[in-house]
């Protein structure tokens, strides 16, 4: 029979599309019940009129990570208080969910859309330590992944890397865009300013996020829910 | 009219309502989970004094409206933007026409903007048309996110909507205002992108395309496109509130607005009655940056660009006269917005 910290794990492997963080850290998973093989998850959002396509994406990959769990057999992942609740509960595929309003039948273009963005700014926050710690512009430039030290940064880098496909053997570079192209020398500076722009955005939407839910939820806390991350001020 | 510390400030606030989300006009559950959802944002950003009960914010007086703009807010002028939003109330959240009932009564206070809906096609056009022939506004307001019959949006680069900005163009409505929201036509894509603002910016340079909540949740996108385009302005609505709730975040958002887009293209907004200028006036001109290496990439915001934003650049935008007393005060700055090259990275 699966354990209650094993669900927990996989769920915590579920990251809002938008927002980069998982959403079991969001507090965005309100139930976890476990029945024998049967696994019930019911998740909730900042706002009745969250967009519905990362809605579903969180559903969907919530009900992929539970069933990825051994001994897992049956998995209802049902989504709470948002305008679409009714169609996204009675449909496991979005253009079932929204006949007629969807082009296409898949969201691959925009979850590929949100992992450049969270590239973007795991590299710069990558970097921007790496700069603090007494590196140049220009070394980051030169900088192979093989010499970067190990640190959180550097791991979450890698593994948003790898899912876009980009190279990550110790000899790549480790400023590239997302897809995979060194940038040069000359460019770093700008790459990383707008770069900051991206992180500033996400980070901010989270922390919006996140204070929306507490008002919507007021004491009720997510299973597995984390407090906002200290800033970083270095 | 703002003063502190011998610093005075004309204040236009960018962007009001005078809605009306009472039971009697909410048609379903849609509209009551968008003013619940108005009234967490209200809730979970604004000074614990300022909340209001649930019931007042659903439908509040004119005579409250006129107290917290002008005898406590110190705007000096309001510019009412219409959300129509039929689907969701009976006889709108608040239209041009509720609007233009308000300014009827204090013209000297209040812009009325008002709307399209490019979605009625040619029908649409001439019920457009004769609002302006009625109200000769010089500015629209546009919700692409606005559920209408089966549809849940659009986009600004649409057939209808070009035909409508074309309209625009012929009538002397000059300043669009775009309000991005969750949802468009196809569900599947990511409907905060700002793309068509690009575009339609481009095609139409003799319109100011300001976006509302500046491209918020796609800061970084707005930027983007504010750098590249020279007719394209940032609303401050629901970015200003961050001050007192996420005063980090807040000056992140305004520096990185000031380091892109610029000083001469911000404008001050209040949302209200999502919030209340007074203390979004007051908290803004006390605003300074935090002191660490976060905040190292972006130069003070001195008295005169407070001003800027604060009124000037929408009293440019709006051909609005601000008294001599109010102006810049660094006289080489000129008097108004000029156009300035973004600043580019280093």
């Amino acid at each position: 029979m699966p354990t209650r910290n094993e669900v927990l794990d996989a769920l915590s492997g579920v990251r809002d599309p938008e927002l980069d963080e998982p959403v079991t850290d969001l507090g965005f998973v309100s139930e976890l019940k476990i029945e024998g093989d049967a696994v019930g998850v019911r998740l909730r959002l900042p706002t009745y009129f969250c967009a519905p396509n990362f809605a579903y994406l969180m559903v969907a990959d919530a009900r992929d990570a539970v069933l990825s769990v051994p001994g897992v057999r049956r998995a209802s992942v049902l989504l709470d208080d948002h305008y679409a609740s009714e169609e996204l509960n009675a449909h496991e595929a979005f253009e079932e969910a929204f006949p007629g309003e969807t082009e296409g039948p898949d969201l691959e273009e925009l979850r590929t859309t949100f992992r450049r963005k969270s590239f973007v700014s795991r590299q710069e926050k990558l970097c921007r330590a790496l700069l603090a710690e007494g590196s140049s512009p220009r070394e980051l430039a030169a900088m192979r992944l093989g010499e970067v030290p190990p640190s959180g940064a550097f791991a979450t880098y890698l593994d948003r890397r790898a899912e876009l496909g980009v190279d990550v053997s110790p000899g790549a570079p480790l400023v590239v865009d997302p897809d995979g192209r060194r940038v040069p020398e000359e460019a770093v500076v700008e790459h990383l300013r707008f770069a900051k722009t991206v992180r500033v955005s996400i980070e901010g939407n989270a922390s919006l996020c996140r204070g929306l839910l507490e008002t919507r939820y007021v004491g009720e806390r997510g299973v597995g829910e984390r407090p906002e991350r200290e800033e970083a001020t270095a | 009219m703002y003063e502190k510390d011998g610093e005075k400030y004309f204040v236009v606030d960018g962007h009001i309502h005078f809605w009306d989300a009472s039971p009697e006009n909410t048609t379903n559950k849609y509209g009551e989970g968008f003013i619940k959802c108005f009234y967490d944002y209200h809730k979970n950003l604004s000074p614990e004094e300022y909340v209001w009960p649930f019931e007042k914010y659903r439908k509040y007086s004119e005579e409250d409206m006129m107290h917290d703009l002008f005898e406590i807010g110190y705007v000096d002028i309001a510019i009412l933007q219409p959300t129509y939003l039929t689907d969701f109330y009976n006889k709108g959240f608040n239209t041009t026409e509720s609007d233009g009932r308000v300014k009827a009564k204090h013209p000297d206070k209040f812009i009325l903007n008002s709307s399209f809906e490019p979605r009625r096609g040619e029908v649409g056009l001439q019920e457009f048309q004769a609002k302006h022939d009625k109200y000769g506004f010089k500015g629209v307001k546009l919700y692409t996110a606005e559920w209408h019959e089966d549809s849940k949006g659009w986009k600004l680069d649409d057939y209808w909507s070009l035909m409508h900005l074309d309209k625009c163009m012929e009538l002397g409505v000059k300043n669009i205002h775009v309000h991005k929201g969750p949802t468009i036509w196809p569900l599947n894509r990511d409907a905060f992108d700002v793309a068509d603002v690009d575009r339609v910016a481009s095609m139409y340079p003799d319109l100011n395309f300001i976006v509302e909540h500046v491209g918020l949740p796609r800061l970084e996108d707005f930027c983007w496109i504010g750098t590249q385009e020279p007719n394209v302005y940032g609303g401050l609505a629901v970015a200003m509130p961050f001050i007192y709730a996420k005063p980090r975040y807040f000056g992140q958002i305004i520096g990185e607005l000031l380091y892109w887009i610029g000083e001469d293209k911000l404008l001050f907004a209040s949302d209200y009655a999502l919030w209340q200028p007074k203390w979004l006036v007051e908290m803004f001109v006390d605003y300074a940056y935090p002191t660490d290496a976060e905040f190292d990439d972006y130069a003070e915001i001195t008295p005169d660009i407070k001003r800027k934003i604060l009124g000037l650049n929408a009293a440019a935008l709006y051909d609005l006269e601000v008294p001599e007393e109010l102006q810049l005060v660094t006289a080489d700055q000129g008097t108004g917005p000029v156009a300035s090259e973004p600043h580019q990275p280093a």
